[in-house]
């Protein structure tokens, strides 16, 4: 399998030496702990652990959402906490956000249009009620939600899981951003419609370039949808195990990996049924 | 009774050897309803089954199918707002006598509850009443179900499933439930359930909301009980890969019917059935190449507006003019083999290619007969 | 076949309301839905109408008739005369307005130091949150029959807004430790994340994502603060700390008391009058806006 070729010679976005520390009750607890990632321009990064892993996290550093204790966020080579006003700005822009919950993304008493037309009026993307519609429409067609006028009277109790995740996916649209933080996108939606979610980001990394940063507890879900990237193993907030995601899951070094994979159930009993003996053996 | 598949072919070393060939549950034709704002709904429309002894059954569906309803309704654990108009759950107990569990009155369903079959319910993080302690939870359910029990009895009872599922009872008995971690919830919650040696286990979800390595442990605890314990399982998930790890026979629904119910091994390799093949290509393994998966076009159907004839046609890539005539019942695909069963008019046309695994091509199997 | 869009039938609704299309046919829509609600609206609409337009047609002060002091009810006086023979009716027309007045300022001048600095303290955090809560809990802790006892020895109350003010003063360090509350807790929310991302601003967010969702509990919370401040200003006027020059109910249940209107068989209405009224005005309120909740919270409208 071909390496990622080293792109850009800066990254879109890296951690470096990220930890992030919380106090509890029971002490003081490394979520993060000395995390160093990088991700490049159009390129996709799977994260994958277990929950406590630190993973989501680690997503929420990366979107400038939690500051790290130690470490650094560097947004096109510069550290975001030295990004002022414009520049904050266009950081902002360029990195958006996918919540896992499609029930709680979406503000429940306001329609599509609102939601989606409320960044594209902030910011200025738009001039008025009718452009607002006519880009809303085109982000929303951007997701298979057609016809889009349809779905944008709306609200969010109306639509199904997997279209709300949609329109979550139209509003991290809205500003051009060059990365999306998946966080879970997927895990609440029903089996036969994940898949859909996941070939339409697909889709809009390979039309429009975006870079995914991609957040599941998933194996089968991560090897998937970042079979031409790379793919972190986090445990206990740390990374365990980096590289090309098919090296990652075919071939895992660290043993953690290893016991991930072995752990998955696999839909195929005579397969679950050897593994199972071997286990006991 | 009349036992539906009262000879069946062994279905390979995935399945325990059946002694009995009596089942120990026979549904006939369930209907459970609703009552809901917007009229009366019926989520679960017509299900047939038999459960043996010492056999797993999963039931696997998406959101919406009516698998919890089921497994709630076989129990009579559904809320206010649900009822049973029609159809049967025989229960055959350990004398052998058969009785009708839609039958039993509110003493004799008390009676039924935990001393013949056993729940665990969907979300074990919030099952457990947080202000009580472990062994006051096993005190109390006990007591709501066999009134005989000394206290003495009731303890070590529960000292004795607690260390059946792997649990260290002096840790965890004396322990409130935010003191357990979840994969340590659910085998209590798994203890609990077994605390009167129920001829029958109903879990609803096992494993979600637990970690991978947690999940994989309570899937080996399960084989593990049931090995030693010989009850029988029925399990509701939406997760098509826990099947193939836990039960003997898949049931797969949708709209409220089993669409498609045979050997796990049918299921998995010969599906029959539009979904379940559906389902099927929708679910990535990990080991191997880059797999194919496809999504099911459309969404589960709304069950007050169902369309006519089979509730899958609209979703269907084998869809013909037949399909909006009438729902296709659940038949056998061969007479040579009753167990598997599927409701579609056109399982004659079904294929599906299992995906390469480990880089060992497979060749596209095409329906063969039987 | 037919073309399936890989998106899935729209769950259909069978209501197709709008908030933009007709807002007081929704309103009244809402309010039909629940009988309870639309008596409680119907009751506090009369009443409001009778306390603020029943004045203009009633003389302003009555005159005293020793001939006719408690005069049980008749046709000429429908409840019945007080302690100086003045009709009671004409007084309980006239006696509103004051109560409702200074009941809605209070609630209102209440609320929106509440929600302003309750939601401020929960959205920013840190120092504002520690400064906010930490006057609100000193507030919390001045009792306030004392105080304003104190005060009505010291000065004169008989200003309106005066009392409105030292009654809502009163009320908001409660609400506001509500209003915190809530909004700490929809902050975290997944949508409000969404609008910080998306880089929409502070004021923006906390106006337009977060009080939204709290409408129906700051209406509420308003009408709550507004029950409590009618029963403080009837108490302060029944324990004599405001002076009795006004004619409102909150001074006829003062003046009945004190003049043993209970009693009398004849000249009991003087004193239930008032208490029915008021008791009345309360219900009223709270069936009103419980059923206006719906409208404003579109997850409950298609249920």
């Amino acid at each position: 399998m071909a390496e990622p070729t080293p792109a850009a010679p800066r990254p879109l976005l890296a951690l470096e030496n990220v930890t992030r520390v919380f106090r509890t009750r029971a002490g003081l607890v490394r979520a993060v702990d000395d995390v160093t990632l990088r991700l490049d321009a159009g390129q996709v990064l799977c994260l994958v652990g277990e929950s406590g892993s630190g993973k989501t996290t680690t997503a929420r550093i990366a979107a400038g959402l939690t500051t790290p204790t130690t470490g650094s966020v560097r947004f096109d080579g510069t550290d975001i906490r030295r990004l002022r006003g414009g520049e904050f700005t266009a950081f902002r822009r360029a990195v958006q956000y996918v919540h896992q919950d499609p029930y709680a993304s979406l503000n429940p008493i306001r329609d599509i249009f609102a939601t989606i037309a409320a960044p594209l009026r902030r910011h200025r993307l738009v001039r008025g009620r009718a452009e607002a519609w006519q880009r809303a429409c085109e982000l929303l067609a951007a997701v298979d939600l057609t016809p889009p006028e349809q779905f944008l009277k709306k609200f969010p109790h109306q639509l199904s899981g997997g279209q709300r995740q949609r329109v979550s996916v139209a509003r991290a649209l809205t500003l051009g951003p060059r990365l999306i933080i998946a966080d879970e996108a997927a895990s609440m939606l029903d089996v036969s419609i994940r898949v859909s979610l996941l070939n339409l980001l697909m889709r809009l990394r390979d039309e429009l370039g975006v870079a995914f940063l991609f957040i599941t507890h998933d194996l089968a879900i991560a090897k998937y949808f970042g079979w031409q990237g790379t793919t972190a193993v986090m445990h206990r907030g740390r990374i365990v195990e980096s590289g090309p995601t098919p090296q990652v899951i075919n071939e895992p070094r660290h043993e953690y990996t290893r016991a991930l994979l072995e752990a998955v159930p696999e839909p195929d009993p005579d397969l679950a049924r050897r593994k199972r003996e071997k286990r006991l053996a | 009774m009349g036992a539906v598949d009262a000879t069946r072919e062994p279905a390979g070393a995935t399945a325990p050897a059946r002694t009995a060939t009596e089942p120990v549950l026979s549904v006939r034709d369930l209907v459970v309803e609703y009552r809901t704002d917007a009229g009366v709904v019926r989520a679960v429309r017509g299900v047939s089954f038999d459960l043996y002894p010492n056999e797993s059954l999963a039931l696997v569906g998406e959101s919406g199918c009516g698998k919890t309803t089921l497994a709630l309704a076989l129990l009579r654990l559904l809320p206010k707002l649900g009822s049973v108009p029609s159809g049967t759950v025989r229960y055959r107990g350990r004398d052998g006598r058969v009785v009708d569990l839609l039958s039993l009155d509110a003493e004799q369903l008390r009676r039924f509850r935990w001393r013949e079959a056993a729940i665990v319910f969907q979300g074990a993080m919030n099952s457990l009443n947080p202000v009580l302690r472990i062994r006051d939870q096993i005190r109390d359910t006990v007591r709501a179900h066999d009134r005989g029990m000394s206290r003495r009895e009731i303890d070590r009872r529960g000292r004795e499933v607690l260390r059946q599922v792997r649990l260290d009872p002096d840790r965890v008995l004396p322990a409130y439930p935010h003191e357990l971690s979840g994969g340590m919830k659910q085998r209590v919650l798994i203890a609990m359930s077994l605390l009167l040696d129920p001829q029958i286990l109903v879990l609803d979800e096992p494993t979600t909301a637990l970690d991978i390595l947690t999940q994989r442990a309570i899937v080996d605890l399960l084989h593990e009980l049931r090995a030693q314990l010989g009850f029988a399982t029925i399990f509701v998930s939406h997760d098509l890969p826990l099947a193939a790890e836990l039960a003997d026979r898949v049931a797969t629904m949708y709209a409220g019917r089993i669409i498609e119910i045979g050997d796990v091994r049918d299921i998995f390799y010969h599906p029959r059935h539009p979904y379940t093949t559906g389902l099927l290509k929708a679910v990535p393994p990990v080991v191997g190449d880059l797999p194919e998966i496809t999504s099911i076009p459309g969404a589960p159907p709304n069950l007050l507006d169902l369309p006519p004839g089979c509730p899958f046609h609209p979703r269907c890539p084998y869809a013909q003019a037949d399909c909006t005539a009438a729902e296709p019942a659940l038949e056998p695909l061969a007479p040579a083999a009753p167990g598997h069963r599927a409701a579609c008019h056109h399982t004659d046309q079904v294929t599906f290619e299992r995906r390469p695994a480990a880089g060992r091509p497979v060749a596209a199997e095409v329906n063969a007969d039987g | 076949m037919s073309q399936i869009v890989d998106t899935g039938v729209p769950l259909e609704t069978p209501v197709p309301a709008r908030p933009g299309a007709g807002p007081l046919r929704a309103f009244f829509r809402a309010l039909l839905r629940s009988k309870a609600g639309f008596a409680g609206f119907l009751v506090v609409t009369a009443m409001v109408l009778v306390s603020l337009i029943g004045p203009l047609f009633t003389p302003d002060r009555l005159p005293t008739n020793l001939d006719a002091i408690y005069q049980p009810p008749s046709l000429a006086h429908p409840l019945g005369t007080d302690s100086e023979g003045r009709d009671i009716a004409i007084q309980m027309i006239n006696g509103g307005r004051s109560v409702i007045l200074v009941g809605l300022l209070a609630a209102a001048i209440s609320t929106f130091v509440a929600v302003v600095f309750g939601s401020l303290a929960a959205y920013l955090g840190g120092w504002v949150d520690s400064l906010i809560v930490s006057v609100t809990d000193i507030v919390l802790t001045i009792p306030q029959i004392v105080l304003l006892a104190v005060l009505a020895s010291l000065y004169k109350l008989d200003s309106p807004v005066l009392l409105a003010v030292l009654i809502g003063a009163f009320s908001w360090p409660f609400l506001l430790r509500s209003v915190r509350a809530q909004v700490f807790s929809l902050k975290e929310r997944e949508y409000v994340e969404a609008a910080r991302l998306l880089d929409l601003g502070t004021v923006r967010v906390v106006a337009r994502e977060i009080l939204p969702n709290m409408a129906s509990f700051i209406v509420m919370n308003f009408v709550v603060t507004m029950t409590n401040a009618i029963y403080a200003l009837v108490g302060l006027y029944f324990l004599g700390l405001a002076p009795l020059a006004d004619d409102n109910w909150g001074v006829m249940l003062n003046v009945a008391y004190t003049r043993g209107a209970i009693f009398f068989k004849d000249s009991i209405f003087y004193i239930l009058a008032p208490v029915i009224a008021i008791s009345l005005l309360q219900l009223a309120l709270v069936t009103m806006t419980r059923s206006l909740e719906e409208i404003l919270n579109p997850r409950l409208r298609e249920n």
